[in-house]
């Protein structure tokens, strides 16, 4: 078992890891805010470092793995952010105890 | 087929039957587009694992997005800004 | 040794597809199944890369450059329908 096979394994395990808090996150999350900061954040970390580990197992398809990545980090807090604006401006329902300076602010200046 | 595969092909099937449900009993219009969009991004990944990728391939590329897009692009513009 | 360590990242990977699907089926409103469909694409994602990994086959890797690139527009596509704009 090679360096490269050892370090691979681990951030593929540790990249599965964080899509499976990723999945108990939205599962457990009260509102849709929470879900989206748990589907999307921690999604993107576990994606990336299992790409990381991909790369580390076989070096030959690096290319193509970093493309991956860029592509999702690049075009995954944009859908992310969308999404919470359209939400948010829809008015979807809070869980108790938010804050929503957004909303507040709204309100001061129409 | 490894016991991998052969698991992971049963989790897709059935939830592509799942989707397919939600997209056939659904009352929403937008969750039932939405379902159809799962129902291609999950044959794209059967596709996969029967070894053909040029069919996987264009399944993504026009089933999970190009018509989810158009779908919602449609449906936008005959709805005139009514949804449920 | 570093097939089992494949195996186990799969199995866990599709435990977080379990939830995903679950909060797909069940979401109390549409925006809640969009960003269980961004989830279950990103997961999906992860699958393709692993069943490239255990065939040894590069070229399964373009469908994962197209997923990476199109989930990204149908989610917007949703976003903007649901604020009633497009």
């Amino acid at each position: 078992m090679t360096i490269g096979g050892i370090i691979g394994g681990i951030l593929m395990l540790s990249g599965a890891a964080f899509l499976f808090l990723a999945g108990l996150g939205l599962v457990r999350m009260p509102d849709l805010f929470n879900r989206l900061q748990a589907g999307t954040k921690a999604t993107t970390l576990g994606t990336l470092l299992t790409l990381a580990g991909a790369a580390c197992l076989r070096p030959d398809w690096a290319v193509k793995l970093l493309l991956i990545g860029l592509f999702i980090l690049f075009t995954n807090p944009i859908s992310s952010q969308v999404l919470a604006r359209a939400a948010h401006r829809t008015g979807t329902p809070q869980a108790a105890g938010t804050v929503d300076r957004l909303a507040e602010d709204r309100e001061k200046r129409p | 087929m490894s016991a991998l595969f052969i698991a992971l092909t049963i989790l897709l099937t059935v939830a592509m039957i799942g989707a397919a449900l939600v997209a056939v009993l659904g009352k929403s219009m937008p969750i039932a587009i939405l379902s159809a969009g799962l129902v291609s991004l999950l044959a794209s990944v059967l596709f996969l694992l029967l070894a053909a990728p040029d069919v996987a391939m264009t399944e993504a590329a026009i089933g999970s997005g190009l018509t989810t897009f158009l779908f919602f692009f449609i449906l936008g513009r005959v709805r005139g800004g009514e949804h449920d | 040794m570093v097939d089992i360590l494949i195996y186990i990242a799969a199995a866990v990977t599709g435990i977080a597809f379990l939830f995903a699907l679950y909060r797909f089926l069940k979401g109390p409103t549409a925006a809640d199944r969009v960003v269980a469909f961004d989830t279950m694409t990103l997961v999906t994602v992860v699958f393709i890369v692993i069943i490239a990994l255990a065939e040894g086959r590069g070229i399964y890797l373009d469908v994962a450059v197209i997923y990476a690139l199109l989930s990204f527009l149908g989610v917007i596509a949703v976003a903007r329908y649901l604020e009633r704009g497009l």
